[in-house]
């Protein structure tokens, strides 16, 4: 199996983040794993996305035009990357300040809460985290535990962030039946 | 089995430096490649004892690598396009002293100052020797993370078999992606030195004397014969390439690098669809693999060349078939990168279609 998945918002929401932990967690899982940033220009504000592709078998392109799923954390994010949505694929987003929603039907469309439930976590930075776990829950590409023991990796020095984390995780998953 | 992690290319090539055994680094800041210099400048020095200088501009780093290679030190520096210009005249005065030592170019989009995307645009400087003389570097074009650290230890023992500079040429897409690398184990640096080495005259033993510098004309060519013979020994000996599905290929599809990951998944697209295509993938850019485009040439309808600039190494793999089959190129240029959609496009307007 390979899921090949696009996460995409402004700079400093944690979009790289999101695609590196998966990343980690698919390594740990023994798969192939790519991670892909989009390393332009982009800053706090700008547009950024990163690409994350995991893999049972060796993963050949880095770069693909059309996703399995995509994570959309902004307007700007939805509009680009809608018709970049496989055929059945998956397009996951915060539905905060979306005026102009995803249309396609050949596609799941899975609007998440997720700036409102990251507001309730009294922590708005762990929004992407809120996404991750829609996604994980969509895809089912790696294993919760996976992402945990990334977790631990990628949050290194600061081991007291990782409940808040997990509780985050757990409430995107929990949008998705 | 060595140690598993998930680098970036910049980090996972400056790790493999430091396990090579490296003596020392000479580099200056270029995007995308500063990382490389990042990750040397956290603990490189109190893991093994290297060197690991930021010079104050590119012209000065490459020759901080002249005088240290010079030395017999295992030494290295990389930049990025607009930086690698710079080295230029340095290189080829290292080519000419034959000194051993290692690039790395994680080439951007050019030309000028260009853009900080992903490019191979700087494939003729590289390969065909960017800077003045009748010299050539070795040059290997990795195609994965994996192969930024397999291609450090592979550069350093070409570089010391032949007594020449060899440059790793990458792109900016592979300096900037994560994947998964097998490391190898720390290596011990070298405590002795060969026999050419600048490391002090000892009283019964004559001077050793390295330069580019020989007035006589008579000279000069002995040089240059002396040059040009090793040069085709390495193009007898080193040649390096991969090939996939080549058995039953009526068409092949070639390219190195990134540009050459985004064939494999086209390719595989294009067998979906029923047609026979094959791959190319040159690992070594000189010496190029002639012999194999050689052979296919007489078998298929045609080959595809795929690259990140106006189409360079095409006029090899043109050179190599000498016309025996056609030879067409699609690209993108200035740090855009074609999806694999966009080759199975082009081949199918190029070669089935017939709208040449």
């Amino acid at each position: 199996m390979t899921q090949e998945a696009l996460f995409a918002g402004f700079g400093g929401q944690g979009v790289l983040s999101m695609g590196q932990i998966l990343a980690y967690a698919g390594m740990i899982e023994g798969k192939e794993v790519c991670w892909m940033p989009s390393y332009g220009p982009e800053m706090r504000g700008g547009t950024a996305n990163c690409i994350t592709i995991v893999s049972d078998s060796a993963i050949s392109s880095p770069i693909i035009s059309m996703y399995d799923t995509v994570v959309a954390l902004n307007q700007p994010s939805v509009d680009k990357f809608e018709s970049r949505v496989k055929k059945g694929g998956n397009l996951i987003y915060d539905s905060a300040n979306i005026l102009n929603p995803p249309t396609r039907d050949d596609i799941n469309i899975i609007p998440i809460q997720g700036s409102e439930e990251a507001i309730k976590l009294q922590n708005t930075k762990v929004l992407n985290m809120i996404m991750l776990g829609a996604f994980l829950k969509t895809t089912n590409c790696v294993s919760v535990e996976n992402i945990h023991k990334a977790l631990e990796t990628v949050f290194e020095r600061y081991q007291k962030l990782i409940p808040l984390n997990i509780k985050a995780l757990e409430v995107g998953m929990s949008y998705v039946k | 089995m060595g140690e598993i992690k998930l680098m970036k290319g910049n980090e996972a090539l400056a790790e493999a430096m430091i396990r090579a055994g490296c003596d020392a680094y000479f580099g200056y800041p270029i995007t995308p490649q500063s990382e490389v210099l990042e990750y040397l400048s956290k603990d490189a020095t109190q893991r093994t004892g290297m060197v690991v200088l930021q010079a104050e501009s590119e012209v000065a780093a490459i020759n901080m690598i002249y005088g240290a290679a010079a030395c017999g030190r295992r030494v290295m520096t990389t930049s990025s396009s607009p930086g690698i210009s710079l080295m230029q005249e340095g290189l080829s005065y290292i080519a000419s002293a034959e000194l051993p030592c290692v690039l790395t170019n994680v080439v951007r989009g050019g030309p000028g100052l260009g853009t900080i995307q992903p490019s191979q645009a700087d494939y003729f400087q590289a390969v065909k020797g960017g800077g003045h003389g009748d010299y050539r570097l070795i040059v290997l074009a990795p195609s994965s993370v994996q192969e930024m650290v397999d291609f450090v230890r592979l550069s350093f023992d070409l570089a010391e078999k032949y007594r020449n500079p060899v440059m790793i040429l990458a792109d900016g897409a592979i300096g900037q992606m994560m994947e998964k690398v097998e490391l190898f184990d720390q290596m011990p640096r070298k405590t002795e030195f060969p026999d050419w080495a600048t490391t002090g005259k000892p009283k019964d033993k004559e001077r050793r004397y390295i330069t580019s510098l020989h007035i006589q004309p008579e000279k000069m060519e002995e040089i240059n014969k002396h040059l040009q013979a090793k040069y085709k020994q390495i193009e007898k000996d080193e040649v390096r390439y991969e090939a996939f599905n080549l058995d039953d290929a009526e068409y092949i599809l070639t390219g190195y690098g990134l540009g050459a990951r985004i064939c494999r998944k086209a390719m595989d697209i294009l067998r979906e669809k029923g047609y026979k295509v094959g791959l190319i993938r040159p690992i070594t850019l000189f010496p190029f693999p002639k012999k194999v485009y050689k052979e296919v040439a007489d078998k298929v309808k045609g080959i595809l060349d795929v690259e990140m600039n106006s189409g360079q190494m095409v006029e090899d793999v043109k050179l190599s078939v000498c016309g025996k089959t056609r030879v067409e190129y699609y690209g993108r240029m200035g740090g855009m990168i074609p999806s694999p959609e966009e080759i199975v496009e082009n081949f199918e307007k190029l070669f089935i279609k017939g709208e040449a």
